[in-house]
């Protein structure tokens, strides 16, 4: 039994990210790989907080890798983009720029942890490879668009090309999931920016969703609570608007890898989603569908 | 050398250099400081040492006051030692009675507190005092030159530098590694500014190489070893077999017709891909020599061995083709040769960002200049992938050039080169053709002139630097375009404008196997990775090793106007060397004291250039002069302190040493 | 240690990387701490080892050698050399009580102008955090006669 990953899940994944969490988890048992959450983990301050207090957003977010390192793990999962960039850039920092480390204790240790995120591990230490070889059920669904967001590439590119990111599409294509060329993977969502200057943030989400269903996708795959949240949840808001009608389901990759290594489907968090529903049912959770997708 | 009672007398300058040493140093301290030192008889300070009137200072002192060592403090010896030595010879002293401080450089140039710069200043100078004392007089030695160049690139560089000295009457082998000469140069059609035809003015100078008797010209060949020393180099040349003679082919090409291949399908290098050709080929109509190829990847009877030969029975009694030929290794003896390799274009997959290899309308700039061509894969038509004429290109300048993340130079030509191109599209396409640049560099004779020219043509210039290309549509006026996405730093916004056809502006970067090439002729690569010149303003062509120079790109980035200038200014230095006869060596050599040497051996391991040699019968080491090309490992090595080194002998540097510890 | 100690280094640089880097640094008006001061050789190879014990047994703090990369040395091979005696002479020296950080073997290339302030600036403050090298007057009197 391999040593477990230190897991931070993060604000998100308990709240609107559950489905991440929940698939994750499966798909993570299926794999053997454990994961231990980390014990009295803080909130990692996000992008907001680091433009308002930098210092302050450091030590918050390096309490965690402090933590993680008090548990005795050399390896934090952080599956939120957002989370996985805050805690990336405050190890950078500190190491770069000794008199922030000055300010706080937690600081001076957080090189020995390494961040990672979850679709690198999966593609380093596992590999398309071995993934395709734990196969259960064939993919009968439609054409996925690999959505990568731009926080988990920008500006370390550790978790996948900066440029032109291929691993989700690489693993889903490893469990026979058709991709699309889609041009705007690592386009920015919005982010924060559906709360705080809607039409821009809806804009920007609509975009997205127009060219991956100009490419001929018919679901969009994302690595982050953040991008899910904005490209699922405002749908019927462009559809009144615009008149155009997405209802595009957007997934998290590894509900989808959890559906093809056979997870069970309660576990993959499907009825969390808002758009796309039906979709969902035909590809993933109806019987006639079930039957015959076994492979075994 | 010392005077009728055997002493010691130095005479010390101090060099002002202007404000560059006295501003920091204080120059005049320096000077008093220094009559005070042991030895010392005169010490003076003047504004300018290396110029006429501080050269004759020195010479008149020496007469005037029966110096018999000379020490100057000023720049760095790189500079100037040459300088000094010649004037303490005028001045009839043995140049090497001389020693020369930095207090520029490494002292004045590099320290802001006065005090502590003076200091150091101080300490040098002392330790050359020191030193000087020690010194010995020496003789240069003297090598001949062979008369032989040898010239390692066949681009323009190469040709006009092969031609200046063959004209010259010298014999020059001219080595290129493609199958023809011609380099770049030959894939342009138009040049800038004049737009004059590349292969008008290019193919007279390929074929005079050709028919030069001063001129062996060997194509398909590489350099593979380099021997020797300056002004007598054995240079090792592997010849590739091309399959065909070329004493007996008479260039018809009759063969190619004939090839059992009658489609062309193997991707043509020479249109970099856009093209194809046959397993045997010539890599264009005019190339030189005019004999054709056989690639042994490809060909049937290589593969198989059960081709009908129908090449063969075409070349009939020629009997040119010889499908068994066999690399030969030629070896030769020159006394100087000239590096003119070239370069290469950036790979533009390295900036995925613009698409290149992605989608099939992205083009890079020599792509295209094989479309415009009319010997091209097009027959000069600029066509898309799929035969259709584009309506609207983009032109994205620096492309691998002025980026931090690629490339941090400017590639020099890729303005120009645009702008060439852009005039080109325009008038064979009537297209809209818009240029991205950052700044527009069009310094040379008749550029900014080409430029206005195009501004007149109604060409679009956007300034900014692309961000990307993408076939990302945000409406239907964009549908099958490439949208090329754009901050226009003038107008102050992004902008997107949906294009046919992109060309990339790719910059210019050494040769992958400069580093190979530069250790084969023991010379060094700047940072870049460009071969590296002695002096960048004053010896642009020169190498730190003697009898070896550089012309053209491989030197650093520039147009055909200044390659062929610096490809003739080689050619002269090459000249100026071979027309003196002779090279004068240095004389820091090592030689063995025999009756200390104990026969050990440890040097004999020591040294790359097998100069130390074991004599038998009297059992010690013996050092060939000629050979030795004063390093001093062996010296170091050697356990009985038995080998020496002139100019560096062990006294000479424990006296430097507590020279400049004297006032720890 | 006084806060006034200043460490005297005494460089070795090989003609063709080493002394053209610190020539660049001159060109381009790079700014470094004094405290080294550089004896020219040819190559890194010619270092002897008496070089260096003489060096520290007239006063200096810290002796520096400057040499091409591997593969670069002007002179093929000269460098590989001085890696190994260095080697050596690291342990000689540290059976006499010197600390490995007063010795310095550092590969500078002719294009590297600024890594002269770099090394020089860092072994000037790690030599200030050693102090001295004081040695009781016998110990430098048989340093003097090894040199």
């Amino acid at each position: 039994m391999p040593n477990p990953y230190g897991y931070f899940p993060g604000c998100s994944l308990k709240g609107t990210g559950v489905a991440y969490e929940e698939s994750l988890l499966a798909l993570f048992q299926l794999l053997d790989l454990p994961l231990a959450e980390l014990d009295d983990w803080n909130c990692c301050g996000a992008t907001s907080y680091m433009c308002i207090d930098e210092c302050s957003a450091f030590s918050l977010a390096a309490r965690n890798l402090a933590l993680a390192h008090k548990a005795g793990h050399r390896e934090l999962l952080a599956p939120c983009s957002a989370c996985y960039l805050v805690l990336r850039k405050t190890q950078d920092y500190a190491e770069r720029y000794p008199g922030i480390a000055a300010h706080n204790g937690h600081l001076a240790i957080c090189r020995a942890i390494r961040v990672r995120h979850p679709l690198e591990v999966l593609y380093t230490d596992l590999g398309p490879e071995r993934i395709r070889k734990k196969l259960v059920r064939h993919w009968r669904g439609g054409r996925v668009a690999c959505y990568y967001g731009c926080q988990m590439v920008r500006p370390y590119a550790e978790a996948d090309r900066d440029c032109d990111p291929v691993r989700m599409d690489e693993l889903l294509g490893a469990v026979g999931v058709p991709t699309v060329d889609y041009s705007l993977k690592t386009k920015c969502c919005g982010g924060s920016l559906t709360g705080t200057t809607h039409s821009v943030g809806l804009q920007l989400t609509e975009i997205l969703l127009n060219e991956a269903a100009r490419k001929g996708a018919q679901a969009i795959a994302t690595v982050c609570p953040l991008c899910q949240y904005n490209l699922d949840a405002y749908q019927s808001e462009m559809r009144r608007a615009s008149g155009k009608r997405p209802d595009m389901p957007i997934l998290y990759f590894t509900q989808i890898l959890g559906w093809a290594l056979g997870g069970d489907l309660a576990s993959l968090g499907f009825r969390r989603a808002i758009s796309g529903r039906k979709t969902i049912e035909q590809w993933f959770t109806k019987d006639r569908v079930e039957k015959e997708a076994y492979v075994r | 050398m010392s005077d009728r009672n055997g002493a010691v007398r130095i005479g010390v300058y101090t060099c002002h250099c202007g404000a560059n040493i006295a501003a920091t140093v204080d120059v005049k301290a320096l000077a008093e400081f220094a009559a005070l030192l042991p030895n010392v008889v005169l010490s003076r300070d003047y504004k300018y040492m290396c110029s006429s009137p501080g050269q004759d200072l020195i010479r008149q002192d020496i007469r005037d006051h029966q110096l018999n060592r000379i020490v100057v403090a000023s720049c760095s010896p790189h500079l100037h030692e040459h300088t000094f030595r010649t004037a303490l010879k005028v001045g009839g002293l043995n140049p090497f009675y001389f020693h020369m401080v930095n207090i520029r450089e490494q002292a004045s140039w590099v320290h802001e507190n006065k005090a502590q710069a003076t200091r150091k200043a101080k300490d040098l100078v002392c330790a050359a005092v020191r030193r000087v004392a020690f010194h010995q007089p020496l003789e240069r030695g003297r090598v001949a030159i062979h008369p032989d160049v040898l010239v390692v690139g066949g681009g323009i560089a190469g040709i006009h530098a092969a031609l200046t000295l063959a004209n010259a009457g010298k014999h020059v082998f001219l080595v290129e590694r493609e199958a023809t000469i011609g380099g770049h140069m030959a894939k342009f059609d138009k040049t800038f500014p004049t737009l004059d035809c590349a292969a008008c003015i290019l193919t007279p100078k390929m074929s005079a190489v050709r028919s030069h008797p001063n001129i062996t010209l060997w194509t398909y060949s590489e350099v593979t070893k380099v021997d020797g020393y300056v002004g007598n180099y054995k240079v090792t040349v592997l010849r590739h077999p091309r399959y065909v003679d070329e004493d007996l082919c008479s260039g018809c090409l009759e063969c190619l017709e004939a090839c059992v291949c009658k489609q062309a399908k193997v991707p043509d290098d020479f249109n970099l891909g856009l093209s194809k050709r046959k397993p045997i080929y010539i890599p264009f109509p005019q190339a030189v020599p005019q004999v054709p190829v056989v690639d042994p990847e490809t060909c049937i009877q290589f593969k198989s061995g059960k081709c009908k030969t129908t090449c063969i029975a075409a070349c009939g009694d020629r009997h040119a083709i010889n499908l068994r030929a066999e690399a030969k290794v030629e070896q030769i003896e020159v006394g100087t040769a000239i590096l003119a390799t070239g370069f290469q274009t950036f790979d533009a997959r390295r900036t995925p960002y613009y698409g290149f290899g992605k989608y099939p309308n992205v083009y890079t700039a020599l792509e295209v200049e094989r479309l415009v061509n009319a010997s091209g894969p097009t027959a000069g038509e600029v066509v898309l992938r799929d035969g259709r004429l584009p309506r609207t290109v983009g032109i994205v300048h620096c492309v691998g050039s002025r980026d931090e993340n690629t490339h941090r130079w400017c590639s020099r030509v890729c303005c120009m080169y645009s702008l060439k191109l852009a005039h080109l599209i325009k008038e064979r396409t009537g297209a809209e053709v818009f240029n991205f640049y950052i700044d527009m560099r069009t310094p040379g004779k008749g550029f900014e002139e080409f430029y206005q020219k195009l501004l007149n043509e109604r060409v679009h210039f956007i300034r900014g630097r692309v961000a990307e290309v993408t076939d990302w549509v945000f409406d239907a006026s964009e549908e099958g375009k490439l949208v090329i996405r754009v901050e226009d730093t003038l107008a102050g916004f992004v902008r997107r404008i949906p294009v046919d056809m992109v060309v990339l502006a790719t910059g210019l970067e050494p040769r992958a196997d400069a580093p190979e090439v530069r250790r084969l002729f023991n010379i060094s690569c700047a940072s870049e990775g460009f071969f590296l010149e002695r002096h960048p303003k004053l010896a642009p062509v020169n190498t730190f090793t003697d009898g070896i120079f550089l012309a053209g790109c491989c030197q650093a980035p520039k147009d055909i106007p200044d390659t062929v200038a610096q490809a003739g200014a080689a050619a002269a230095e090459a000249l100026a060397l071979i027309d003196a006869g002779y090279v004068e060596t240095e004389p820091n050599t090592a030689h063995v004291m025999e009756e200390q040497c104990c026969g050990c051996k440890t040097c004999i391991s020591m040294c790359p250039y097998h100069a130390v040699s074991f004599i038998e019968d009297i059992h010690k080491s013996r050092v060939n002069e000629v050979l030795c090309k004063g390093c001093g490992t062996c010296v170091a090595a050697c356990p009985s302190g038995a080998i020496r080194q002139n100019l560096f002998e062990d006294d000479e540097i424990f006296a430097e040493i507590e020279g400049v510890l004297s006032n720890a | 240690m006084p806060d006034d100690f200043e460490p005297r280094i005494v460089a070795f640089f090989c003609n063709w990387c080493t002394y053209l880097a610190a020539d660049l640094a001159g060109t381009s008006r790079i700014k470094y701490l004094p405290n080294a001061e550089v004896v020219r050789v040819m190559c890194s190879g010619r270092v002897d080892v008496q070089f260096v014990l003489k060096a520290f047994a007239k006063g200096a703090d810290g002796v520096l050698i400057g040499g091409c990369h591997p593969g670069d040395c002007h002179y093929q091979e000269g460098n590989y050399k001085a890696l190994r005696r260095y080697r050596l002479l690291r342990r000689l020296l540290r059976q006499m009580g010197i600390e490995d950080e007063r010795l310095r073997l550092e590969w500078i290339s002719a294009a590297e102008g600024d890594r002269v302030r770099v090394v020089i600036d860092e072994m000037v403050a790690t030599l200030k955090r050693l102090g001295p090298l004081r040695k009781a007057e016998e110990e430098r009197a048989h340093l003097t006669e090894v040199a």
